[in-house]
């Protein structure tokens, strides 16, 4: 590489990795527990079991379900209700006062029983909140989430930079190779550089799938402004619904509309993901990769007739798909723990970068006082490790 | 297979190979899936705490 690329690359490099850096720890550091939500859900008691039932008992009738919540909120109005596919016996079901309210009211709800279980601690409790909030839009909503998609933006210029300088600085060296006992500085290159190389992909890919993640607002306004508007055509003019029409009866008609499915989850009308018009009951495949796409069925509030059932558009699939590759929530046990330790192995990266341009920066200082002193001075701080 | 492009570049592709691996194949399904991601996810795990961790105690 010519000197002048060299310098160019590191000019990207170091700034784009200095800018975003500080976000980057703060993302790494509150993942961290986000990784194991669930487990600290669990320790702190927040986490909602549902209780044994006699065997037997079948699904409850949804409309008690609904009707459970709004007894609880008898002025809030429903926004969703929800069901992860490994707990088939407890609706979590939220009310709010408006469609898009921020402080909705979660409520478990049994789905055998229509008794309501618990009112869950908003968003996992304070803590798992906090870490939530600081890691998703920095609790300044929608600004907040662009403004970190940025930030992974620079992240991925940042490795692609450090990919490019990588071959510079160890060309000479066997791979893995970190120079103990000579200078500090020296140590913590190399080690930049490995745990930089080794964790690549898996960085590309969670910050990738990360940034996409900050677009979901976005895209979703998106879809509703294109697709959504086009389904409500018919409806220009009339007035919402004033009563709505039987969940149960809806769910019914969307499982039989969508064999082999079951609901993931529901959007009432108002909300993003369903129209002033209808109910949006979003179906999920059995298996492991189908159980993460979700197929709409648009469903009319008033009349309770399916209106609409069609594929998400790409845009949407592509954010479905890239939410568990951020998250790593999709294999199991020891995939979790592999997630914390990549984790942990950049910022271990994200430390060592910042700890050597602070050390560089130093070195040059040191170097100018040597000059100006006249005395002699210390060869100047090489850019590329390569000289040696 | 003494190529100084694969000297360099060997060992980070092959890495990079098993982190995709290791990432689409829980995807894809469960059970044998899962574990063959962990396997190939634990590889750049490895490499790194291996070749980061050792060589501490003789500085």
């Amino acid at each position: 590489m010519s000197s002048h690329s060299l310098r160019r690359w590191s000019w990207i490099h170091k700034w784009s990795s200095l800018v975003c850096t500080v976000f980057m720890l703060l993302l790494c550091l509150t993942g961290l527990p986000l990784i194991y939500h669930h487990e600290i859900g669990h320790l702190l008691g927040n986490d909602v079991v549902a209780p044994r039932v006699k065997p037997g008992t079948g699904r409850a009738n949804l409309d008690d379900v609904v009707q459970a919540g709004r007894t609880l909120y008898p002025n809030k109005i429903m926004m969703y209700m929800s069901q992860e596919a490994d707990e088939p016996a407890i609706w979590n079901v939220t009310l709010g006062d408006h469609p898009t309210d921020e402080h909705y009211k979660p409520i478990a709800v049994d789905a055998r029983t229509a008794q309501v279980i618990a009112e869950p601690a908003f968003e996992g409790g304070a803590f798992m909140s906090t870490m939530f909030r600081l890691h998703v839009d920095l609790f300044a909503g929608l600004p907040g989430k662009l403004f970190l998609g940025c930030m992974g933006l620079l992240l991925i210029v940042a490795i692609v930079s450090g990919v490019v300088l990588y071959a510079p600085f160890t060309r000479k060296l066997d791979f893995g190779t970190v120079r103990h006992g000579r200078t500090s500085r020296l140590k913590w290159l190399d080690l930049h550089n490995l745990l930089g190389i080794v964790t690549l992909v898996w960085a590309l890919v969670v910050g990738a799938t990360g940034m996409v993640n900050t677009w979901a607002d976005v895209l979703l306004k998106y879809w509703q402004a294109t697709e959504i508007a086009a389904m409500l055509e018919p409806y220009k003019g009339a007035a919402p619904p004033t009563r709505l029409a039987s969940m149960d009866a809806a769910v019914k008609r969307a499982e039989a509309a969508a064999p082999g499915m079951q609901v993931a989850f529901i959007a009432f009308p108002g909300t993003p993901f369903a129209s002033p018009h209808h109910y949006g009951v979003y179906m999920r495949g059995n298996a492991a990769f189908s159980s993460r796409l979700y197929k709409p069925v648009l469903i009319d509030a008033q009349t309770g007739a399916i209106t609409d059932q069609r594929e998400l558009p790409w845009y949407l699939t592509a954010l479905l798909i890239s939410q568990p590759l951020h998250f790593g929530d999709y294999g199991g046990g020891w995939m979790q723990f592999l997630w914390a330790l990549l984790d942990a192995a950049t910022i271990v990266v994200l430390g060592s970068g910042l700890y050597l341009w602070v050390q560089r920066g130093r070195a040059v200082k040191r170097h100018a006082h040597a000059v100006a002193q006249g005395g002699k001075a210390a060869p100047a701080p090489v850019r590329a490790g390569a000289a040696r | 297979m003494n190529s100084p492009f694969l000297k360099l570049w060997g060992a980070p592709i092959l890495l990079g190979v098993l982190t995709l691996i290791g990432l689409v194949s829980a995807l894809l399904g469960d059970g044998i899936w899962d574990t063959v991601s962990a396997c190939a996810l634990g590889a750049p795990v490895a490499a790194g705490a291996w070749y980061g961790l050792r060589g501490w105690r003789r500085a």
